[in-house]
C-alpha cells in the first residue's frame, strides 16, 4: 500500500471513529428515552436509582480510561519511557484498588436494597388511598385486565385513575410473559399458576405504551396494551359507563380469548375471575385448546408430543387419547405456521 | 423413508434453500476435492484419528470459525430486518429461528471450541509436556463436540430450528414450541456437552499431574491457571446442564412432568437450573479470555504480569461467585426482596476480582515497552470496551433498577460487549498471537490491523447504540417495530457497524488465505520473543512429541529466563536423547462420535429404531474400547533415531 496512506492510516480511524460518535450522540440525543422520563413514583424510584450508578460508573471509567490513556501514550516502546520489566506488583496498591470497588459496591448496595423493599409496598405520597387491584393476565398474545371490584374487564388496554397506586396482580394463562410499562415502573414476570404482585401508579394522565417483553413465541412483538391514566373522575365515569353498557363476558367467547392469536381492544361488564382463575389454574388454555383442536403453532408431524402434556386438563375433554389422530400428516413446517397465524 | 425426508426439507423459502443449495455444493467440492488429490488416508491417519492435541485444536479452532460465520450471517440477517420500522425481510418465525441459533452457536459452537482449541494448542506446551493426560478421551471430545455441532446446525435445512431462545425457556419450548426444532437444542447441546466435560476433566488432571519439573503451581503462566480454573468450572457446572437437557427431553419425548405446566410441572425450575449452569457458563469462556490477554499483554510489555497472586486469588473468586448470582437473570421473576437483594450483591460483587484484574493489566503495561502488534492491539482494545461491559454489568446487577432494563437492548448491548470485547477479542488475539506456533507463519500484521479497525469500530458503532435503545424501551427479540416507537435511527447506525464487523471477519479470513500465500516460514520456536515455555520448542511448528528434553522451569515466565540464562553463560549442550512414550491414534471416538449424532438424530425426530441403533452402537464402541484398550492403547516409543533425525533437521532450518 502506498506509504503516503499508510502516513495518514491513523488520522483516518480517528476521524471514523469521530464521526461515529458524532452520529450516535447526535441520535441518541434525538431518541426520547422514557426510562429516564418516568411519570409515576416506581418508575421515578428506579430511575434515581440508575441515574446514581450512572454516576458512579462514570467516575469509574473516568478515572481507568486516564490512566489507561497515560499509561499507553507514555510507555509505548517508541517513546524509550522508563522500563523496570522485573516489577511485578505492589501489595499497597492492590490493596487499593481492592478496596475501593467494595466501597462502590456497598455504596450502591444500600440504596438497591432500599429501592428493593420500597417497590413491594404501594408508593408513599398516595399511601392512605386503597389500591385499586386490577388483575393481568398474558395471554399469547394478548392483556387481559379484570378488575374485580368494579366487575369490568378489558383487553390490551387499561385504564386508572392518576395518582392513585394500582396493584396489578400478573399472571398469565399459556407462558411466561413480562408486564412492562417502561415510563410507569419496571416490569415483572406473569406465570400461568402463579400470581406476581407490582405496584404502578401514573402521576400525569396520559397513554403509556405497556407490553410483553418477555420472549413468548411467534406474536410477542405484538403483546402490546395501552396503559391510559385518567382524572379520578373521568376514571369514574368510564368505571360506571362500562358496568351499564358493555357486554358480559361469557364462556364462549372468553374460551375464544384462549386460543392463541391478536385481538383488538375489548371492554367487559364481567371478569374471567368467575371462570378460571389463572394464578391458581395452570392448565385451563390447554385444555380449552385441545377442545378446539388447537395446538399452538402446529398441526405438525409431532403435535403427539404437544397434547400428551394438555390430556389431562381439568376443562379437558373426554377425549383423552386422541395422540394418534393428528400423527403424521405430512405437513410442511411452513404451511403450520400459515395456519398458526391469527392476525 | 422419502416421505420424511420430503416432508422436513426446507425448501420453501429462498435464503433457506439458498443455504440446501451451497450445501450440497460444498460437501460435492469437498469431497471431490479430496478424492481427487488422494486425501483421503491423509485425512484419516493425520487429522480425524489423531490424538496430538495441537491437532486437536487446530480442528476446534477450524470448526469455531465455520461457526463464527454461521452466527455472523444469522446475526446480520437480524440488523438487516432492524434496520428499518415495519421490515418484511424475515417473518416473525424465521427472525425468532435466527435470535436463537445465534445465541446458541455464537456461546457453544463458536466461543467453546475456539477457548478450547487455543487451550489444547497452549496449555500441553505451556506446561512442558508431551500431551494432554488422555489423548484418547480428547479426541472423543472433538468428535463429540463436532457431531454435536453437526447435528444442532442441520437444523435450519432439515426439520425446522429451535425457536425458543438460546435459554430455550419453559414452558414455551414444550408446549409452545411443537416440531423437531427444540429437539435439536436438546440433543445437539447434549452431545456437545459430554465432550466439554470430558475436556473439563481431561484439563484439570493434565496441569495437575504433568507439569514440567520445576513448574509448582504458583509458576504456572497465567493462561494455563485460567485454563485449570475454568476446567475446575466445566467439571462442576456441565452436569447441571447434562441433566436439565436430559429432563426437557423427557418432557418432549416421553410425556414427564419436570417443566409442563401441567400435572406439577415447574417452568421456573428450567430458568433455575438453566442459568446455573448458564452463569458460570459466561465465565467459562471469559476465564481463558481473561489468560489470553495476560499472556499478551506480558509478552508485549515486555514485562513480568503485575500482580500474579492476586491474578489467581481474584479468578478463584470469580469462579465461586459465578455459582452463586444465577437468579440475576431473572430477578424480575417475582423473588421477594431479601432474595432479589441477596443476589444483586453477589453480582455486583464480582466486579470486585474482575477490577482487581483490569489494573493488574494496566499495572502490567505501566512502565512497559509496549509494542503495538496486532495480537497487542485486540488486548489493548480490550481494556476500555469490556470496561463499559462491565460497568454496565454493575448497573444491572442492581434489582431494583434490572426491572427496567431486563429484556431490553441495555441488556443486549451488555453481554455483546463482554462477550465480545471479552471473548471474541480474546479469540481474535489468541488465534493471531499463536498463529506461528499452529501453522509457522505469522499471520500477516498490516491487514491485521486492518482487520482490527473494522471490526472493532464496527462493534463499537453496533452496540453503543443498543445502549440508548434500552433506555428508549426497545425490547430484545422483537422481530419488528414501528416508526412511531423512534428507534429508527439507531437502529440504523447499529446495523452499519454491525457491517463493519462483518467485513472485519471477511478481513480476517482473506488475512489467512494471503499468510499462507505469502507469509515467510518462521525459523524458530519463538516467534515473538515470548516468555512461556510453548515458545521453548525447537522448531516453530513443534514436532508431535512437542519437546525433545522436557524443559526444568525455574520460575514464572520460564522461557524468559532461560533465555537471559542462555544469554549469560551460553546455550548447554543437549543431553542425550531418550525414546520418547507417545500415545497411539484412536479411530474408535470418531465412530463413537458419530453414533451418538445417529443416536441423537433418531431422537430428535422420534425414529426410535434409530435411535435405538445409535444407542447399542454407543455401547459397543465403548464395550470394545475397554476390552481392548490393554492391547492398543499402551501407546509407542518415538527412537533416539528419529529424534536425532527430527532435532537435526530444524537446527539447519535455523
Amino acid at each position: 500500500m502506498n506509504p503516503l496512506f499508510d502516513k495518514f492510516k491513523p488520522y483516518l480511524i480517528v476521524l471514523i471513529s469521530l464521526v461515529s460518535l458524532f452520529f450516535i450522540i447526535i441520535f441518541s440525543s434525538g431518541s426520547e428515552m422514557i426510562i429516564l422520563d418516568p411519570k409515576g413514583p416506581v418508575g421515578q424510584v428506579q430511575k434515581d436509582l440508575i441515574m446514581l450508578s450512572i454516576y458512579y460508573m462514570l467516575g469509574i471509567m473516568i478515572v481507568v480510561l486516564s490512566f489507561f490513556t497515560f499509561i499507553l501514550l507514555r510507555y509505548r516502546s517508541s517513546r524509550k519511557g522508563d522500563y523496570k520489566p522485573e516489577m511485578h506488583g505492589s501489595t499497597k496498591l492492590e490493596i487499593i484498588w481492592t478496596l475501593i470497588p467494595v466501597l462502590i459496591v456497598v455504596a450502591l448496595s444500600i440504596p438497591n436494597t432500599k429501592a428493593l423493599y420500597e417497590l413491594k409496598e404501594a408508593p408513599k405520597a398516595t399511601a392512605h388511598k386503597d389500591p385499586i387491584v386490577v388483575h393481568a393476565t398474558a395471554v399469547d398474545w394478548k392483556w387481559i385486565f379484570s378488575y374485580p371490584e368494579e366487575g369490568i374487564e378489558t383487553v390490551n388496554y387499561v385504564n386508572v385513575p392518576e395518582d392513585h397506586p394500582i396493584l396489578f396482580k400478573v399472571t398469565a394463562a399459556d407462558s411466561m410473559a413480562s408486564f412492562w410499562v417502561p415510563q410507569i415502573g419496571g416490569q415483572i414476570y406473569g406465570m400461568p399458576g402463579m400470581v406476581n404482585d407490582l405496584y404502578l401508579q401514573a402521576d400525569e394522565p396520559g397513554t403509556y405504551a405497556g407490553r410483553n417483553s418477555n420472549f413468548t413465541g411467534e406474536g410477542m412483538t405484538h403483546q402490546k396494551f395501552d396503559f391510559v391514566a385518567m382524572e379520578e373522575g373521568k376514571y369514574q365515569k368510564w368505571v360506571k359507563d362500562v358496568q351499564a353498557n358493555e357486554p358480559k363476558l361469557t364462556e364462549k367467547q372468553y374460551e375464544q380469548l384462549i386460543l392463541p392469536g391478536h385481538v383488538e381492544k375489548m371492554t367487559f361488564s364481567s371478569t374471567h375471575l368467575s371462570i378460571v382463575d389463572h394464578g391458581k389454574n395452570s392448565e385451563y388454555a390447554f385444555a380449552i385448546r385441545e377442545k378446539y383442536g388447537i395446538t399452538e403453532r402446529s398441526h405438525g408431524a409431532d403435535a403427539d408430543a404437544e397434547s400428551s402434556h394438555s390430556g389431562h386438563g381439568d376443562h379437558g375433554n373426554e377425549n383423552g387419547s386422541h395422540q394418534d389422530q393428528e400423527g403424521h400428516d405430512g405437513h410442511s413446517k411452513d404451511e403450520e405456521k400459515e395456519e398458526g397465524h391469527e392476525h | 423413508m422419502f416421505d420424511f425426508i420430503k416432508d422436513n426439507l426446507i425448501l420453501n423459502d429462498p435464503l433457506i434453500l439458498g443455504a440446501n443449495i451451497s450445501i450440497v455444493f460444498t460437501v460435492i467440492g469437498v469431497v471431490a476435492t479430496l478424492t481427487y488429490f488422494k486425501k483421503w488416508k491423509w485425512l484419516w491417519n493425520d487429522w480425524i484419528t489423531s490424538v496430538d492435541h495441537k491437532k486437536i485444536g487446530i480442528m476446534y479452532i477450524l470448526a469455531a470459525l465455520v461457526m463464527l460465520f454461521r452466527g455472523g450471517v444469522d446475526a446480520l440477517l437480524m440488523r438487516a430486518q432492524l434496520t428499518v420500522p415495519n421490515n418484511e425481510f424475515l417473518s416473525s418465525q424465521h427472525y425468532n429461528e435466527i435470535f436463537t441459533t445465534h445465541g446458541t452457536i455464537m456461546i457453544l459452537f463458536m466461543a467453546m471450541p475456539f477457548l478450547l482449541g487455543l487451550m489444547n494448542v497452549v496449555v500441553p506446551l505451556q506446561i512442558g509436556a508431551r500431551d494432554v493426560a488422555f489423548p484418547y478421551l480428547n479426541n472423543l471430545s472433538f468428535w463429540s463436540f463436532m457431531f454435536g455441532a453437526i447435528l444442532f446446525n442441520m437444523s435450519f435445512v432439515f426439520g425446522g430450528s429451535p425457536d425458543a431462545g438460546w435459554t430455550n425457556y419453559a414452558p414455551l419450548a414444550i408446549e409452545g414450541s411443537p416440531g423437531p426444532g427444540i429437539n435439536y437444542y436438546l440433543l445437539g447441546l447434549q452431545i456437545s456437552g459430554i465432550g466439554t466435560l470430558l475436556t473439563g476433566i481431561n484439563f484439570v488432571v493434565t496441569i495437575i499431574k504433568m507439569r514440567a519439573p520445576g513448574m509448582t503451581l504458583l509458576r504456572m503462566p497465567m493462561f494455563t491457571w485460567t485454563t485449570l480454573i475454568t476446567a475446575f468450572i466445566i467439571v462442576f457446572a456441565f452436569p447441571i446442564l447434562t441433566v436439565t437437557l436430559a429432563l426437557m427431553t423427557f418432557d418432549r419425548l416421553f410425556g414427564t412432568h419436570f417443566f409442563t405446566l401441567t400435572d406439577g410441572g415447574n417452568p421456573m425450575l428450567w430458568s433455575n437450573l438453566f442459568w446455573l449452569w448458564g452463569h458460570p457458563e459466561v465465565y467459562i469462556v471469559i476465564l481463558p479470555a481473561f489468560g489470553i490477554f495476560s499472556e499478551i499483554i506480558a509478552t508485549f510489555a515486555r514485562k513480568t504480569l503485575f500482580g500474579y497472586k492476586s491474578m489467581i486469588i481474584s479468578l478463584a473468586a470469580i469462579s465461586l461467585l459465578s455459582f452463586v448470582v444465577w437468579v440475576h437473570h431473572f430477578f424480575t421473576m417475582g423473588g421477594s426482596a431479601a432474595v432479589n437483594s441477596v443476589f444483586s450483591i453477589s453480582t455486583m460483587a464480582i466486579a470486585i476480582p474482575t477490577g482487581i484484574k483490569i489494573f493488574n493489566w494496566l499495572g502490567t503495561l505501566y512502565k512497559g515497552r509496549i509494542e503495538f502488534t496486532t495480537a497487542m492491539m485486540w488486548s489493548v482494545a480490550f481494556i476500555p470496551t469490556f470496561l463499559i461491559g462491565g460497568v454496565t454489568g454493575v448497573m444491572l446487577g442492581m434489582a431494583a433498577a434490572d426491572f427496567q432494563y431486563h429484556n431490553n437492548y441495555f441488556l443486549v448491548a451488555h453481554f455483546h460487549y463482554t462477550l465480545i470485547a471479552g471473548v471474541v477479542f480474546a479469540c481474535f488475539a489468541g488465534l493471531v498471537y499463536w498463529y506461528p506456533k499452529m501453522f509457522g507463519i505469522k499471520m500477516n500484521e498490516r491487514i491485521g490491523k486492518w482487520a482490527f479497525w473494522f471490526f472493532s469500530i464496527g462493534f463499537n458503532v453496533c452496540f453503543l447504540p443498543q445502549f440508548v435503545l434500552g433506555f428508549a424501551g426497545m425490547p430484545r427479540r422483537v422481530y419488528t417495530y414501528g416508526p412511531e416507537d423512534g428507534w429508527t435511527a439507531l437502529n440504523v447506525i447499529s446495523s452499519v457497524g454491525a457491517f463493519g464487523m462483518g467485513v472485519g471477519f471477511l478481513v480476517i479470513v482473506y488475512n489467512v488465505y494471503y499468510s499462507y500465500r505469502y507469509g515467510k516460514r518462521e525459523v524458530s520456536g519463538d516467534a515473538w520473543d515470548g516468555r512461556t515455555l510453548e515458545w521453548a520448542t525447537s522448531s516453530a511448528i513443534p514436532p508431535h512429541y512437542n519437546f525433545a528434553h522436557v524443559p526444568e522451569v525455574k520460575g514464572v515466565d520460564a522461557f524468559h529466563y532461560m533465555k537471559q540464562e542462555w544469554k549469560e553463560s551460553g546455550k548447554p549442550e543437549d543431553p542425550d536423547y531418550k525414546p520418547i512414550h507417545m500415545p497411539n491414534n484412536a479411530g474408535v471416538p470418531f465412530i463413537m462420535s458419530g453414533l451418538f449424532f445417529v443416536a441423537g438424530f433418531g431422537l430428535v425426530f422420534e425414529l426410535w429404531w434409530m435411535a435405538i441403533l445409535g444407542l447399542v452402537g454407543i455401547i459397543g464402541t465403548m464395550a470394545h474400547r475397554s476390552l481392548t484398550s490393554h492391547k492398543y492403547d499402551k501407546g509407542y516409543y518415538v527412537s533416539v533415531d528419529e529424534i536425532e533425525k527430527t532435532e537435526n533437521r530444524f537446527k539447519r532450518e535455523a
